[in-house]
Parts: structure tokens; C-alpha cells; sequence
């Protein structure tokens, strides 16, 4: 990279970048800045630049794993800590059963010809575009009435897994199609079953792909309200649930309910600095061909 | 003989998992849903005992001036949404197109509107929007301006919450028609340049042609996207004031959670599903369509 040379611009780009660039985060870096103040500086008039940060919104939030006790609460609202915990597990959870199901799907529907592949692929990019909203009515009939799974964290995994294997199988297909056949051809040679050509020559190389996949698998279960809210009893709330409940309330609490909110945006943040290229190969792959 | 039943049998097993998982969470849910949209159905019955009443939940719709609306609020916010965010993505990345320094950076933080939950979205530009602590009015305030009934006003609003769509997705058209305007083929550009094209006839002439297949997969894209959009003007506006804001997918939600009419919501979901596959089937016709033409291209080349 270093022998790359850049073109001179004029300096009005730069400007335009700039500008950009403030537009794009600027939401993001008001949303830390509110959750760092105190509801008194929230509130005044004055100009927001002046205001001492603290820690205060977030030690509200997350009282429940504290080791002390802060002197500012009188008593500790554990909802928050238990919904985090909740997002936790379902999230990896589900993001792991995803993907080791829809690896192994994603294989079969590329390297075996078998009766009925097209009609597969067909449905599954159908799929891929139910919302949520779509699944509402019916996964909330019969996950109460029929599966008996309401209120518990394994239904919401459920609906997860099922909303998220589509995109998953689609996305995985395009990275496996460029492993070299002859690969394969040598395993199998070397007297390797099919199940370890697939999880000892296959996985190791489509990495890449994975990551992608898990990251767009984990951001939805992550972040998605719908669903969750009609599927979740008090126990298994996750934090969008909690934070759409929050609001209903006529007096919001604004820095507790941005430091929530800054809780829920790191993980795909932090996801998105170390993973940029990969999510982008995802978010185009499929649109741009080549 | 067991060798070969378990090669015949392998992709089963492979699809098996998911196929299952597949068929009892997401193909028999909206089977279901399709029956349940010709049920008069409150959340406290079971299905069976829920009354059929034919086509009544949809006669009730198209008749319920509300569910007008709603569906005319959805239209509009598609086809507003999807038409600044073209412009804006395809605009942006024509400009941006250029070898500068730090342009992966510059990439990976327009992507983190789309990242991060549609709830914090929604809460971030509430916000802003609020009537008095929100920094809109506060720098309005401060200009000697008075302020603006962001989330108040009907016509507000509604460009208030399409604001926010825009900020949040114009990046996702403008990192797909930049890497479109990188996969262009070098030769066309230079061979106009030597031809002594300006700028702008370099755009108009050869880029925006060129990137046309790109660009149309990534309106569909957006558009079937559009569609689903609701966590954000959940938290935003809740739909109101009055109906201004109330898009189809939110429509359903209270319809189900607040009116408790199952089946009336199953109609609407139905209704909702069938617009997006049409949206779907379109864009999996076209993507097939320009595989056929490009494999005729290529024969015609080999054959020349």
C-alpha cells in the first residue's frame, strides 16, 4: 500500500467529505454525548459543549453487575441487566445454530445435483424477503397454541434461526461455489467421508464467508423488536423490548435510556470496525456481480 | 451397497436440518397465516375455534377508510424514500469515486447507520426532534428562529421519519453503486476521455448505462427493504400524529396487539407478503434475464 500514490483534490472535496462524514455520525456521537450528561445539563439551555461526563446513566442501567452499590440509586431496577443478559444468549445462540445448519444446507444446494436444487434456491431467496411484521400473526398463534414455546427464550431462537437461514444459505452459497472442486476430489481420495470433506477441508475455507454471515445472523437477532416483544414474557425480554417499554412512559428518563441505547448500538459497532470489508462483501454480494 | 445409499442420501442429510427448521418456523407459519385471513380470530381463542368467514376480513379492509390511508402512507414513504436515496447514493458515489486517501475508512463509518439497531435509530432522532431539548430546535432557537413541529405536525412528520430512513440507508446505495462504478471496465472510460468527453458526458454516456443492471437490482433491493421498515417510526412517531405516519407493517402490529383482530392483521400481512413477492419475482426475472443476455454476448464474442 505504501509504494499507492493519491490524486490532489481540490480542497471544497475535502469540505464535502468533512461535512459528510459529521452527518453520518453525528446521531451517534449526540447519542454518547447525552448518555455521558446528567438529566440537569440535558435539560438547560445553554450551549451542550460545557457539561461534566459521567458514568452515572450507565451505572443505572447496569446496577444488577455492579460490585458496589452506586450512592446516587435508592434501589437497584434489575430489568435492564436481565435483558441484556437475554439478548446475550439469544443472540449467540441462535446465530450459532444458524449457521452450522446453514452451512451444511448451503453445501448440499451447490455441490450435489440432486432432484428439486433449483426449486430450493427459488424458495429460499423468496423467503429472504418476509418481514417480520409478515410472521407476527402466525408465529404468535402458534408458538402460544400449538408449540407451547410463548414467553421462553427457545421460541424467540426459533423464530431467529428460521427468519435468518434464508439470507444465511444465500450468502454462504456464493463463498462456496469458489472453493476449488479438486480439493473435494482430493479428500475423498484420501478415503475422507463426505461429512469430513464438508467440516475439515470446506469450513476452514470459507472463513470469510462465515464471518460475514454470522455478523449479519447475530445484528438481526440482536436488534430485532418485533417479534421478541409478542414472543417474550417478563423473564425473556431482550433490550430493544425494554427500551420501546421505557419510552411509553410519560416522563423519559433521557441519559439512562441513551446509555441503554449506546449499550445496544457497541456490539454492531464494534463489529463493523473490525469487520468493514467483510460486511461490505456481504451487503454486495449478490447485487454486483464480478 | 450402504456406500452408495449414503452418497445418494448426503445432500438430504446436509439440507435436512435446515429444511426442517425452515418448514415448521417460516413455510407453515405463513401457510397458516394465509388461513387465518379468512377467520374472524381474537388472541384468546385457538384457532379452531375461530369462526370462518370467507373473504369478509378483506371486504373489511379495502372498506376501512383507515387501512386506506395506511396503504396510501406506505406507498408514499416507499416511493419517496427510494427516490432521494437513489439520487443521493448514486450522486455521492459518482463524486466519491476518486483514489483518495482514507476512503475505506470513510466507507466503513457510513455503514454504521445500517448496523446498529433500527430501535436506536429511532431513539436517536426522536431526540433530536424533541420539541425542546432536541438540538434542531435548540439551533433554531439559538438562530432567533422559532421552532418546528418535528414529530407533532402530520406533514412534518411524515418528513421527519423519511429524514431519518435517509440517513440511515442512502449509504447502503451509495457503497452498491460504487462498487458497480469499480467492477466498470477501465477501457470504455478511457477510450471517452481520449474522445474528449467532459465529465458530465462521461456520466450520462457511459458510466450511469454501464452501472444500469447494478442500480436496478439495488432500487428493488431498497424497495422490497422499504416495505419492512418499522421498528423505526415505531419508536419515532408511533405512526401518529393521526395516521400520518402509520405504515402498513405498524398497521398490522396494532391491529394484532391493540384491536386484537388476528384475522383482519393476517389480511393485511397477506396483502403486505404478496406485494413484496411480486417485488421479489421481479427482480429474480431480472437477474436471470441479464444472465441470458450476458452468456448470448459472450457466444457472440467467441463465436466473432
Amino acid at each position: 500500500m505504501s509504494t499507492q500514490t493519491y490524486d490532489r483534490q481540490n480542497p471544497a472535496f475535502y469540505v464535502l467529505l468533512i461535512c459528510l462524514v459529521v452527518m453520518a455520525i453525528g446521531p451517534i456521537y449526540l447519542m454518547l454525548v447525552t448518555s455521558l450528561k446528567l438529566n440537569v445539563d440535558i435539560m438547560s439551555d445553554s450551549s451542550s459543549l460545557l457539561f461534566m461526563p459521567t458514568l452515572r446513566n450507565y451505572e443505572t442501567a447496569l446496577c444488577d453487575f455492579l460490585w458496589y452499590e452506586p450512592e446516587h440509586l435508592r434501589r437497584c431496577d434489575p430489568t435492564f441487566g436481565r435483558a441484556l443478559m437475554n439478548s446475550l444468549i439469544i443472540g449467540l445462540v441462535s446465530t450459532a445454530i444458524t449457521l452450522i445448519i446453514g452451512t451444511m444446507a448451503a453445501y448440499a444446494l451447490v455441490r450435489f445435483r440432486f432432484m428439486g436444487r433449483d426449486v430450493v434456491s427459488m424458495w429460499t431467496l423468496m423467503m429472504r424477503m418476509v418481514p417480520p411484521a409478515v410472521l407476527l400473526v402466525p408465529v404468535f398463534g402458534i408458538w402460544t397454541f400449538q408449540f407451547g414455546i410463548d414467553g421462553s427464550r427457545g421460541g424467540i431462537i426459533l423464530v431467529y434461526v428460521a427468519l435468518n437461514l434464508p439470507f444465511v444459505i444465500w450468502i454462504l452459497q456464493s463463498f462456496i461455489v469458489q472453493v476449488p472442486i479438486q480439493l473435494e476430489e482430493a479428500a475423498r481420495m484420501d478415503g475422507a467421508g463426505p461429512f469430513q470433506v464438508f467440516f475439515l477441508v470446506v469450513l476452514p475455507l470459507i472463513k470469510p464467508g462465515i464471518a460475514a454471515a454470522s455478523i449479519f445472523t447475530f445484528r438481526v437477532a440482536w436488534n430485532e423488536f418485533l417479534l421478541a416483544n409478542a414472543l417474550s414474557d417478563r423473564n425473556s425480554r431482550t433490550v430493544p423490548v425494554t427500551i420501546v417499554n421505557s419510552l411509553t412512559e410519560f416522563d423519559i428518563d433521557w441519559g439512562v435510556i441513551m446509555a441503554t441505547g449506546m449499550l445496544l448500538a457497541v456490539p454492531p459497532i464494534i463489529f463493523t470496525f473490525v469487520a468493514s470489508r467483510q460486511i461490505i462483501t456481504g451487503m454486495t454480494a449478490g447485487a454486483v456481480k464480478g | 451397497m450402504s456406500i452408495a445409499s449414503t452418497n445418494r442420501m448426503t445432500p438430504y442429510l446436509f439440507l435436512a436440518p435446515a429444511g426442517l427448521v425452515l418448514a415448521f418456523a417460516l413455510f407453515y407459519p405463513i401457510c397458516y397465516m394465509i388461513y387465518a385471513s379468512f377467520l374472524d380470530w381474537n388472541p384468546s381463542q385457538r384457532i379452531g375455534e375461530a369462526d370462518f368467514v370467507g373473504l369478509r376480513n378483506y371486504f373489511k379492509l379495502f372498506g376501512d377508510p383507515a387501512f386506506r390511508e395506511s396503504l396510501g402512507v406506505t406507498l408514499k414513504f416507499a416511493a419517496v424514500v427510494v427516490t432521494v436515496e437513489m439520487f443521493l447514493g448514486v450522486g455521492l458515489a459518482l463524486l466519491l469515486d476518486r483514489n483518495i486517501r482514507g476512503m475505506s475508512v470513510l466507507r466503513t463509518l457510513f455503514i454504521l447507520p445500517m448496523m446498529i439497531a433500527p430501535i436506536v435509530v429511532g431513539l436517536m432522532w426522536r431526540y433530536m426532534y424533541h420539541p425542546t431539548v432536541g438540538i434542531f430546535n435548540k439551533t433554531l432557537k439559538s438562530w432567533g428562529f422559532d421552532g418546528v413541529p418535528w414529530l407533532s405536525d402530520g406533514d412534518w412528520a411524515f418528513a421527519s421519519v423519511v429524514i431519518a430512513d435517509v440517513w440511515q440507508w442512502t449509504p447502503f446505495i451509495f457503497i452498491l453503486s460504487l462498487a458497480a462504478l469499480q467492477s466498470l471496465p477501465q477501457s470504455a472510460i478511457e477510450a471517452s476521455k481520449i474522445d474528449g468527453a467532459t465529465g458530465w458526458q462521461q456520466i450520462i454516456y457511459i458510466k450511469l448505462p454501464l452501472m444500469l443492471p447494478v442500480l436496478i437490482v439495488t432500487l428493488l433491493l431498497r424497495l422490497i427493504d422499504s416495505f419492512k421498515v418499522l421498528e423505526v417510526i415505531l419508536v419515532m412517531t408511533n405512526g401518529g400524529p393521526g395516521l400520518s405516519t402509520e405504515i402498513l407493517s405498524l398497521r398490522i402490529n396494532r391491529t394484532a396487539s391493540e384491536f386484537r383482530e388476528l384475522g383482519e392483521a393476517a389480511a393485511m400481512s397477506n396483502l403486505l407478503l404478496i406485494v413484496l413477492l411480486i417485488l421479489t419475482f421481479t427482480m429474480f426475472i431480472y437477474n436471470k434475464a441479464q444472465d441470458a443476455r450476458a452468456a448470448r454476448l459472450r457466444r457472440v464474442e467467441e463465436e466473432a
